[in-house]
């Protein structure tokens, strides 16, 4: 756990880079700093491995004063991640990977299996382990910066914009996978970025920053969007909220309704019937086995539901899926709602933006 | 071409070269000698000073100010100058020398130093590197394609003014020169000019090669 209590950084030429923070980052958690250019983001990020020594206030690091302990020793146990990567040059993969290990004094057959375990989890392949940096492509660099901040399995992390160098694509799949790995790993990470999204998809927390260092709001992602504390983090979070917040919930969290549920037997009579009770002018078709077969506008349908043209639904969804997945199958299908699938492909109930907007209300 | 090679056979007396290839030797030898010595403390003096301004960047400005004054004394005045207070000793030519070379070697070091990214040394920070350990373990070696090529230009530069140095006595294949303008004879002067040249080429293609050995990184990379 690493705690802010009242903590300020004051630089020489006068500028405060943070201050009077209090916050508290709890064990085995992601909480993102995020705010505009210049906030203090990495300012804070720094003084908790003491790269920049607060000015007031007590950092403790598991209860710890980080002003009690040498840097070097403080450093060792806690990984280290940049945008700008700062792989050495000079140095292989392999060794670049080794530095701390080498660093604390490992020896060299615990060293070569931890780097070559490594490897494996952050999706390197043994080729590139006598390389030099230079030869490698940035998403596999910054690969190489986990990795390396990983090498001692040190309790934290400290992450500055560790995604920001590499394109979109790249990202979303570093991202992913740091996700997956924090599952297993499940260390205490302070993770830098300026893009909100970003900070919506890794934090199990969120703190947002502004101008000076200030702490405006420090929540959940979901109560953040829902909530705002004031002006400047609703305008932060942007004019997307509700779509955000919808991205966070699942469709679990909706009770799907039974919809106008004909079968393959039934007739007109029985779909206009069943459209009439729900408001529509279509029916879901679903089978005996509970399998949806499509749907039907009461239109084009005379006689037997069995020898009409029967449309499909282009996207569904399941219990696990986001709402906001849900609304866009809502707004590509002509129905106007999402279907809900069970795990099994079975159908559940049907989803309308009623359903949504009054969770999110 | 062909025309040159001819005059250079017609004022070349080959046989006085051959009767003086114990010269060649001696003088040579002590051209390398002057030489090495004078970079070599060149380097161990302009080594420290530039960690020093690498750890106290304001001390940049005055340190490079004075190493340029003393580098834009005439050499000449500089050599004659010297000798009430070195008499005639090695360090008569040495001292000059060793001035000369600072400058080049301060400035390169320093700027080697610079060069490494800022990214590179806060990560080594960062991973928890004393800073006499990162200097030594991240920043040196990053720097040594500039320093070594701070030791080349000064090397070269230095071979070129043990030549003058025949002036107060030493001179390295420079002594050739006396010899030729004492007897209006062209050959020693000729023989000084190469041997001065082709020892600056194997001196500067020696550091090249040693550069390359030192930064088995770099390879390939441009
Ligand atoms: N060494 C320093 N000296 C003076 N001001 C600094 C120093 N480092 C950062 N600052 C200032 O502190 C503020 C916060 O910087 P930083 O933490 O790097 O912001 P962020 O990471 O959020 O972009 C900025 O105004 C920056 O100019
Ligand atoms: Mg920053």
């Amino acid at each position: 756990m690493i705690t802010f209590d009242h903590v300020t950084k004051r630089f020489d030429d006068g500028t405060v880079g943070v201050d009077d923070l209090t916050l508290e980052v709890p064990e085995g958690e992601v909480v993102v700093l995020v705010g505009p250019s210049g906030c203090g983001k990495t300012t804070t990020m720094r003084m908790i491995n003491r790269m920049i020594q607060p000015t007031g206030g007590t950092l403790t690091v598991d209860g710890q004063d980080v002003m009690t302990v040498s840097p070097p020793q403080l450093r060792r146990r806690i990984g280290y991640v940049i945008q700008q990567v700062g792989l050495f040059p000079h140095r292989t993969i392999a060794e670049n990977i080794a530095t701390v290990p080498e660093l604390v004094g490992w020896d060299k057959a615990r060293t070569q299996e931890r780097v070559k375990t490594l490897m494996a989890t952050v999706g390197l392949p043994d080729s590139v382990a006598n390389r030099y940096p230079h030869q490698l492509s940035g998403g596999q660099r910054q690969r190489v910066g986990v990795a390396r901040a990983l090498a001692v399995d040190p309790p934290i992390m400290l992450m500055d914009e560790p995604f920001g160098a590499v394109d979109p694509i790249v990202r979303s799949r570093l991202q992913d996978e740091f996700l997956r790995l924090q599952l297993q790993v499940r260390k205490t990470i302070v993770f830098v970025t300026h893009d909100i999204d970003e900070a919506i998809r890794m934090g199990d927390r969120i703190a947002i920053l502004s101008e000076g260092g200030k702490l405006e709001q420090y929540d959940d992602p979901e109560r953040l969007l829902a909530d705002p504390a004031n002006e400047f983090v609703a305008d932060f979070l942007g004019a997307e909220r509700g779509l955000k917040r919808l991205a966070l919930i699942p469709v679990s969290e909706v009770s799907a309704e039974p919809g106008p549920v004909v079968s393959p037997d039934d007739d007109r009579g029985n779909a206009a019937e069943v459209a009439r009770s729900y408001g529509t002018d279509w029916v879901v078709v679903v089978d005996e086995q509970r399998r949806l077969r499509g749907w039907v506008s009461l239109h084009e349908l005379d006689g037997r539901i069995a020898d009409a043209n029967l449309r499909q639904f282009a996207l569904s969804v399941e219990s696990t899926d986001s709402l906001r997945a849900a609304l866009n199958a809502m707004v590509t299908s002509r129905t106007g709602v999402a279907v809900r699938l069970s795990e099994g492909g079975l159908y559940e109930g049907i989803i309308t933006q009623e359903l949504v907007s009054k969770e999110i209300r | 071409m062909i025309h040159a090679a001819g005059v250079v056979a017609q004022v070349v007396d080959t046989e006085w070269i051959g009767r003086h290839l114990d010269d060649v030797r001696t003088y040579t030898l002590e051209h390398l000698l002057l030489t090495g010595l004078a970079v070599g403390i060149g380097f161990v003096v302009a080594f420290p000073v530039a960690l020093l301004v690498q750890r106290y960047p304001r001390l940049y400005g005055p340190v490079l100010g004075l190493a340029g004054v003393l580098f834009t004394i005439p050499s000449l005045a500089l050599f004659v100058g010297i000798i009430p207070f070195t008499g005639i000793g090695i360090a008569t030519p040495l001292t000059p020398l060793v001035v000369y070379t600072l400058l080049i070697l301060v400035r390169n070091t320093v700027e080697g130093l610079r060069s490494v990214p800022s990214d590179v040394v806060e990560a080594a920070e960062a991973m928890g590197y004393s800073r006499r350990r990162r200097l030594l373990r991240v920043e040196l070696p990053l720097a040594t394609p500039v320093i070594i090529a701070g030791l080349r230009i000064a090397t070269v530069s230095t071979i070129g003014l043990v030549t003058i140095t025949v002036l107060i006595g030493w001179g390295g294949v420079g002594r050739f020169f006396l010899d030729g303008f004492a007897r209006r004879f062209a050959t020693p002067l000729l023989l000084g000019i190469a041997l001065s040249v082709l020892l600056s080429v194997v001196a500067d293609f020696s550091l090249l090669a040693l550069q390359r050995l030192a930064t088995p990184w770099a390879r390939g990379r441009r």
